[in-house]
């Protein structure tokens, strides 16, 4: 019985990911290479050309999701490490009043976050109608329907899945590490970057991690911030599911994304997830 | 206090070593504000400290030594007062470009490098070339007896051994002075031990200035040329080992250094050169005349393994007093009585368990307890 037990403790969450997550991927794996339409029914023709057809005629969306995925990641990078380092050190006992701030437009919708980034980035909006009138901007200037608005939506929705991690990593660095960097002749720049940011790079890892891949996923964005040449793939693969009942067609573009991602994430977690790197960071 | 400090001329480098102090205090002073109000950890420090000297900072948790150490090494500014290095005014110049190092009290060790790494770091922040870097580590690695263990990394070893990546980091770079803020407070009491006669070993091999910080008085006793008493943000006595120990300038430095017996009393008279005080029924204690008077008060330290038990009156020209046993504790090779005085006050007696272990009193006793003259000391004088 004793022996058992370990496994018994896993028997829930075991069969939660057995039925809600591996008999769905089976069950699109197999509609990815179907074929027909809703009106007479879909059948198993083991049409592995859904995939190809699909990737040729969403290329350049593909392209474009890892490119503002991309960019966004990047930008949250450099956006969320001076937030979570400042909290970090300098946050003294308000610490987790501030992570609390950074958690705080968690407690509402995504979509209604992003819809009143509409509204106040609207052409006559009340960002940039004053700016108008005060004849700041040019009457046809505009944010919205831009790559700008798409990346600035992306970023500012998952930036705290940046900023966490980045402030773990950052808070379980010794004071008094960077003190001994000091101590043996290392200029507060060179701590920095010898001590410090190495001590982070799991932080920045696992943000990396977090972010990208729904970000590169992510279609919220692209449909209420940008225009027509915004495109993402997750709007793609919504367009072929809800509109066009195309099923097989967005099987195959979701199953496309997902290997896409996780060979990269595979190919990115070879190259900077072990130890060496951290080292040779540090020399 | 201050008088104590000056009359023990603590500016002044120890005789017979380098006349240029390798460290220099100069009414040093730290004010933190918390929370609003003005704390003072460190209200007022004058010392030198001699080239080549091991050196250390004594006092009770909270006195001001690691605040004292960190403005040594450039973490802290001082409020008032001057650091000097070997001369030059350092007290605003950072920690990388003061030639001191510093080993830290929780080893403070690069977590994400190897032993090797961590020892190169300084050579290597001063651009040193690559072939030295690996000579000199190396040579350090054998001194601390850690060779073969380079490719380590710190949570790989055990803590003494951390503590000696700490300490060669430290002095791989050749500093003018080497600041070790309780370094052993981590380590068990045998790797103390042992950690303590290494360290000296290693002081006397490399030659450099340690500025030794610890709350533990036996380790300050055994290992320094000089300490400096602390309490309370002041040096109450800076002075050799035994000079601390035998002639405590404060009841403080009495009480903190070993186990002491503080007797309070006033002359009666003069014999010569003893001044007498009536202690109890019957009972006195003879200290030297000094300038004393008839009249006057002293407060007289005698340590405990210098007092003798009998049951009936000693004979000749000692210190006796009478009381009674209160505590009797068997500590292998010596025993320790704790006894109660007519007064109030109580003596601790330390009694080598010199024959088969057999105490001369028990508990509830009527004794006497004598020592010769030059066991009083009157704190102060
Ligand atoms: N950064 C600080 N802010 C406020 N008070 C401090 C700070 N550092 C030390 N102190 C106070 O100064 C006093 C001396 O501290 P410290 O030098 O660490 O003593 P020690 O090393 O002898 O234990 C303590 O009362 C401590 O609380
Ligand atoms: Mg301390």
């Amino acid at each position: 019985m004793r022996r058992l037990t370990p496994y018994l403790l896993i028997l829930p969450g075991g069969l939660w990911l057995a039925v809600f997550l591996v008999v769905p991927m089976v069950f699109m794996a197999s509609v990815s290479t179907q074929e027909g339409d809703v009106v007479n029914g879909f059948a198993q023709t083991f049409a592995f050309s859904n995939y190809t057809d699909a990737l040729a005629r969403y290329q350049t969306q593909f392209l474009r999701s890892a490119g503002y995925g991309l960019a966004g990641t990047v930008l949250a990078v450099l956006l969320a490490y001076p937030v979570a380092y400042w909290i970090a050190f300098r946050g003294g006992a308000r610490k987790s009043t501030y992570l609390l701030l950074v958690l705080l437009p968690f407690f509402v919708s995504f979509v209604l976050r992003t819809v009143s980034w509409k509204f106040l980035l609207a052409d006559d909006g009340m960002l940039l109608g004053p700016l108008k009138s005060a004849g700041l901007l040019a009457a046809d200037f505009h944010v919205l329907q831009t790559t700008t608005a798409v990346i600035g939506g992306l970023v500012y929705n998952y930036l705290p899945f940046m900023i966490l991690p980045i402030y773990v990593s950052l808070e379980r660095v010794d004071p008094s590490v960077v003190e001994a960097a000091r101590d043996l002749y290392a200029s507060r720049a060179g701590a920095f970057t010898r001590v410090v940011l190495p001590l982070s790079l799991p932080g920045i890892f696992a943000g990396v991690l977090m972010t990208f891949v729904p970000m590169t996923s992510d279609y919220v964005n692209a449909a209420i911030l940008g225009g027509p040449a915004n495109t993402m793939i997750g709007n793609i693969i919504q367009t072929e599911y809800l509109v066009n009942n195309d099923y097989p067609v967005g099987a195959a573009l979701s199953f496309t994304l997902m290997a896409v991602m996780l060979a990269g994430i595979f190919a990115y977690a070879r190259v900077l997830g072990t130890e060496n790197v951290l080292e040779a960071a540090a020399r | 206090m201050s008088d104590t400090q000056a009359g023990t001329g603590a500016a002044a480098a120890a005789p017979g070593l380098s006349p240029v102090p390798a460290i220099e205090l100069d009414g040093v002073v730290k004010e933190y504000v918390a929370r609003g109000e003005v704390v003072q950890a460190v209200r007022g420090v004058t010392l030198g400290i001699a080239a080549g000297e091991f050196f250390s900072l004594l006092g009770p948790s909270g006195c001001g030594k690691t605040t004292t150490m960190r403005m040594i090494a450039g973490f802290e500014e001082p409020s008032r007062g001057a650091v000097r290095l070997h001369g030059h005014d350092v007290t605003d110049v950072p920690p990388d470009k003061r030639d001191v190092n510093m080993v830290f009290q929780s080893y403070a060790l690069f977590p994400h490098m190897d032993v090797r790494e961590n020892v190169a770091f300084g050579l290597r922040r001063r651009k040193v070339a690559e072939a030295e870097i690996r000579r000199r580590v190396g040579e350090m690695l054998e001194i601390v007896d850690l060779t073969g263990r380079e490719k380590r990394r710190p949570r790989e070893l055990s803590g003494g051994q951390q503590q000696r990546v700490a300490l060669a980091r430290a002095l791989v770079n050749k500093p003018r002075a080497l600041l070790l803020d309780e370094p052993l407070g981590a380590l068990d009491l045998k790797l103390r031990q042992a950690m303590q006669v290494e360290l000296k070993r290693i002081q006397r091999e490399v030659g450099v200035t340690f500025v030794y910080v610890t709350h533990d008085q036996n380790e300050a006793l055994t290992m320094s040329e000089r300490i400096a008493v602390m309490n309370d943000g002041l040096v109450e006595q800076l002075a050799t080992p035994r000079e601390v120990y035998e002639r405590p300038a404060t009841p403080f430095v009495a009480g903190f250094i070993g186990t002491s017996n503080l007797l309070t009393g006033t002359v009666e008279r003069i014999d010569g050169s003893t001044a007498v005080l009536p202690l109890g029924a019957g009972g006195r204690v003879l200290v030297e005349r000094g300038g004393r008077q008839a009249g006057d008060a002293v407060v007289v330290t005698v340590r405990p393994e210098k007092i003798t038990i009998s049951a009936g009156e000693p004979e000749g020209n000692l210190s006796a007093v009478r009381g009674t046993v209160s505590e009797v504790v068997y500590l292998g090779t010596s025993t320790s009585y704790a006894v109660g005085l007519a007064g109030g006050e109580e003596v601790t007696v330390f009694q080598q368990n010199a024959h088969d272990g057999i105490t001369t009193a028990e508990r509830g006793d009527s004794v006497w307890l004598s020592w010769q003259q030059q066991y009083s000391y009157a704190i102060g004088s």
